[in-house]
């Protein structure tokens, strides 16, 4: 009696039975001789033999597809139409040692997901694609594919795909040859049992070369759909073998995996103690911790107005810091956007020895004014008995107010003095802090210390004691203003 | 911690960090950008990811990924971004998977302008994307709350499975404020249900598909249970001065500090006025304003956009105290003096009296 | 066919309940051996069955068959054909 031994059965990769699926549990939703089921098998062969099943992470896309997770025995994510390279990219980065397939019909991956596809291959993401070309999509019900072929009809194509109107079957295989990373691409089709046997060997390739931890794999199976082709099973084989493949043509791209390097193992995550210091918190001054009550009563309300590039939000945000350091209340709100560049900038800062309500500065008692626009723009809004310093020899005659404290003086020509104009905004800081007599010079030194360059630091302390001095001589004796 | 002088935008970055998340997925976009280029510092630093995707739809789809390999995960973005990433909005809801976006708000319809508005408010608590769930929305209103509601909204995001969205205008984002930071970081384990790729995780299953619909009804009861969980546990808001409030202004984010100042000014003019300031608008704090009624007279929704708060407040009240409304867009926001103006235009009855003011002035001569 | 006394070279199992009858592993097949029933399965197809005696064992139409579970595929141990 001869005895013999299973060499083919169902994948261990598939479930015995699809309890997933409501009903008809042994058998696929796939119709009579649909692509989809074949490549399905040559996946699950691919999957045992390389023997990664528990480390298999399945996406399935949306389209004949989308119920990948009834059948494999595998991880599973489904996702949005398109989008599978993008939660790919994510699940592999999260878990390098999984080994991550996407599986996407044409309307799923050459279509809404063009975008998805072709960066995840451009960042050579180390996953495996299987793209399912059949030329139409399935599970809508037979509308025109990006891959359908010229004349062919289809429900969105009534009169035959015409180049003119519709475009050119898309060749997804070329396009992504373009790119620089991926390191395997290949086309491969259903047509026979000759090309069928190859497309096993491609998609086993295009998985090991993940298990291997090499880049970016592609297989594109050219894919007969009998049903929605109203063609007879061995017919739509006959169409992908003969019609398919000789628009698309059968080639193997790109075999980089002979140069391709594994991608080195992420390092080490750092200990949870450690993520202070690497996150830049603490006190950065290195010095005592804040002073436990702020030393004066204050409420200071600031706006600082320039031209970009002059030096606004680093002036405020050089009190805010030194005036945290203090033991104020403090906050530093700016304009942004293009202004930073160029065109006005403006900053509101405030000190405070209570709670800050709205960080927004209306009415400021402070208005620091850093060109005769801003000057003109914010006057205004000051509070009676408020401070303006302006950058300019003197206040314009129309801009004098008797209610407030007006200081002009050229910060930044002082600046130029120095060798550098652009401190003038520190030289105009030193006037203030000469004016308020707010915040202790060490303080704010401490404060540039840790803001400012290394490189302008000297040049910093330079302009600051330059400010204090000049207000200190153009001022009069009621200069403490009050605070 | 020892405070630190803390750009919002950044806040968030750290706080995340601290919190356990590990990857993060973005695009940029003003006012948002600093929370991507904060990412890109701090994750890999931390031993996480960070991946500047190539649109926001491929990014909210990126956490989809990392959420479901059960990764604490967030994205940054701003009004048209997020109108791009509602798709994926629904999907995370759907499949259940616990993250946290961050909408850094700017002025719209359209590309709008960078300027901070509130506009967002309707595509983000009311649910911009389709079918019946929910975003929980968590709206600091200092960049202290930036890191602390970022901290709890991966909490949250995991206890309800479910995005968790923290709705912050460009002021907050892009200004500066003393911060204390958690003073411990934490890494919560990946959760059971998470598709890891390994032996352990192998029969689990990441999905929104549900096509029978019995299954479909189920699931989505499912969720509509977990929201009315949400509303009866996680309801968070500020009552600031309303004990004897007559009027009560309502404002969330920027326009709550705004608020607070108008409260200040009109107090000191002697009107009895409060501020409700909701910290989650979803679940919206409808109780909380429904008991204020019972006292105050009147309130006063002040808003940066054109009147999308100001319904949650209608129908917590349900008629029972009229609402008035005031607005500024375009990246304009009211000052504290614009508010108190409207606010005694609007109810001069609450003014004090003629008489009253007199003696005051007698008083301090 | 298969000489009496000299066993096939393989042999193979037809899932005819689960078979959709779309034929490509009857067009798929070498030696030709496998072919639709005339009558129906459950779900109402001819599924392809086995001829019984010819089968080589190539597995060709395992592969091209679109079910996974549809078709195993046996081999004659070398040492009972010794």
């Amino acid at each position: 009696m001869a005895s013999y031994t299973v060499t083919h059965q169902k994948a261990r990769a598939f479930y015995d039975t699809y309890e997933r699926k409501a009903e008809l549990q042994n058998q696929t939703h796939y119709c009579p001789g649909c692509g989809h089921g074949i490549v399905s098998k040559l996946l699950a062969q691919a999957i045992d033999e390389l023997g990664v099943q528990d480390r298999t992470v399945l996406i399935s896309p949306v389209g004949c597809s989308v119920f990948g997770y009834y059948y494999f025995d595998v991880g599973n994510v489904q996702v949005a139409h398109g989008r599978a390279p993008a939660v790919a990219t994510a699940v592999k980065r999260s878990r390098p040692e999984s080994i991550v397939i996407g599986y996407q019909g044409d309307g799923d991956l050459a279509a809404i997901g063009t975008a998805e596809i072709i960066h995840a291959a451009n960042r050579g993401e180390p996953i495996t694609v299987i793209f399912v070309n059949n030329g139409i999509y399935g599970m809508t019900g037979g509308q025109m594919a990006p891959t359908t072929l010229l004349g062919r009809k289809t429900a969105t194509s009534p009169l035959g795909r015409d180049a003119m109107n519709e475009g050119f079957p898309l060749h997804v295989c070329e396009m992504l040859n373009s790119l620089e990373a991926p390191v395997y691409i290949e086309r491969v089709a259903l047509g026979n049992n000759k090309q069928i046997m190859h497309a096993a060997k491609v998609v086993k390739r295009a998985v090991e070369n993940q298990v291997k931890g090499l880049g970016f794999s592609f297989v594109e199976v050219l894919s007969p759909c009998p049903t929605i082709w109203k063609m007879q099973p061995v017919e739509a084989q006959r169409f992908v073998r003969d019609e398919m493949a000789a628009v698309f043509g059968l080639c193997n791209f790109r075999d980089r995996t002979k140069e391709a390097q594994a991608r080195p193992a992420r390092a080490a995550s750092p200990a949870l103690e450690d993520l202070p210091r690497l996150l830049d918190l603490g006190n950065g001054s290195g010095e005592d911790a804040v002073a436990a009550c702020p030393p004066q009563e204050l409420d200071l309300r600031i706006k600082v107005a320039g031209f970009g590039g002059q030096g606004v939000l680093m002036l405020g945000e050089v009190l805010a810091e030194a005036g945290l350091d203090a033991g104020y209340e403090v906050s530093w709100l700016p304009s942004y956007g293009p202004e930073m560049r160029s065109g006005t900038s403006n900053c509101h800062v405030r000190l405070a020895n209570h709670a800050i309500d709205s960080p927004l500065v209306s009415r400021p008692n402070v208005l620091l004014a850093l060109n005769e626009p801003s000057l003109r723009k914010f006057l205004p809004a000051v509070e009676e008995g408020g401070l303006v310093l302006y950058n300019g020899s003197e206040i314009p005659g129309d801009c004098v107010r008797s209610d407030l404290r007006m200081v002009a003086l050229p910060f930044t020509q002082l600046a130029d003095e120095l060798g550098a104009t652009k401190v003038g905004n520190i030289v105009m800081l030193g006037a203030l802090l000469e004016a308020t007599g707010i915040l202790e010079q060490g303080r704010v030194v401490g404060a540039l210390k840790r803001l400012v360059h290394p490189r302008f630091f000297e040049l910093d302390l330079a302009a600051l004691a330059r400010g204090r001095g000049e207000f200190r001589e153009s001022a009069s004796d009621d200069y403490l203003w009050g605070v | 911690m020892q405070k630190q002088l803390t750009k919002g935008n950044v806040a968030i970055v750290k706080a995340a960090v601290l919190a356990g998340c590990r990857a993060f997925y973005g695009y940029p976009i003003t006012p948002a950008s600093e929370i991507a280029e904060a990412a890109a510092l701090y994750l890999p630093r931390a031993g996480g990811v960070f991946v500047q995707a190539e649109s926001e739809v491929a990014a909210i789809n990126m956490l989809y990924g990392a959420a479901a390999a059960g990764v604490r995960s967030m994205t940054a973005s701003s009004g048209p971004g997020i109108s791009l990433m509602q798709e994926g909005f629904s999907y995370l809801a759907g499949a259940e998977l616990p993250c946290v976006i961050a909408d850094i708000m700017r002025g719209g319809p359209g590309l709008g302008n960078i300027a901070p508005e509130q506009s967002d408010y309707n595509q983000i608590v009311k649910g911009g994307g389709h079918g019946n769930y929910r975003t929980l929305v968590v709206a600091p209103d200092s960049v202290q709350e930036m890191a602390d509601l970022t901290t709890w909204a991966f909490d949250l995001a995991d206890r309800y499975r479910n995005p968790v969205v923290v709705l912050a205008d460009g002021f907050i984002g892009q200004m500066m404020e003393p911060v204390e930071f958690a003073a411990r970081a934490t890494l919560p384990a990946a959760p059971g249900w998470a598709v890891r790729g390994d032996a352990e995780t192998r029969k689990n299953m990441v999905t929104s598909l549900y096509l029978e619909p019995d299954i479909l009804e189920r699931h989505v009861r499912k969720l509509e249970e977990k929201y009315k969980q949400a509303e009866r546990n996680e309801v968070r808001f500020e009552s600031w001065r309303t004990e004897d409030a007559e009027i009560v202004l309502v404002g969330y984010g920027i326009v709550g500090r705004i608020l607070k100042a108008a409260v200040e000014l009109a107090r000191a003019r002697g009107m009895a006025v409060g501020l409700l300031r909701p910290i989650t608008l979803f679940p919206f704090p409808t109780q909380q304003i429904r008991e204020l009624a019972k006292h105050a007279k009147a309130f006063a929704v002040v808003e940066l956009s054109t009147g999308q708060l100001v319904d949650d407040v209608r129908l917590a009240l349900e008629g029972r105290a009229p609402v008035e409304f005031f607005s500024r867009v375009g990246g304009n926001a009211p000052s504290a003096e614009d508010v108190l103006a409207f606010v005694e235009h609007t109810f001069p009855g609450s003014l004090p009296q003629p008489v009253a003011v007199r003696q005051e002035e007698l008083i301090h001569g | 066919m298969a000489i009496i006394g000299k066993p096939d070279r393989g042999s193979v199992e037809m899932n005819a309940e689960e078979c959709k009858g779309c034929g490509l592993c009857l067009e798929a097949c070498p030696p030709k051996v496998l072919h639709l029933a005339e009558g129906l399965n459950r779900y109402g197809y001819h599924p392809a069955i086995y001829a019984g005696v010819g089968c080589t064992g190539c597995g060709i139409c395992f592969f091209v068959c679109p079910e996974p579970g549809g078709i195993r595929v046996f081999r004659l141990d070398a040492v009972a054909a010794a």
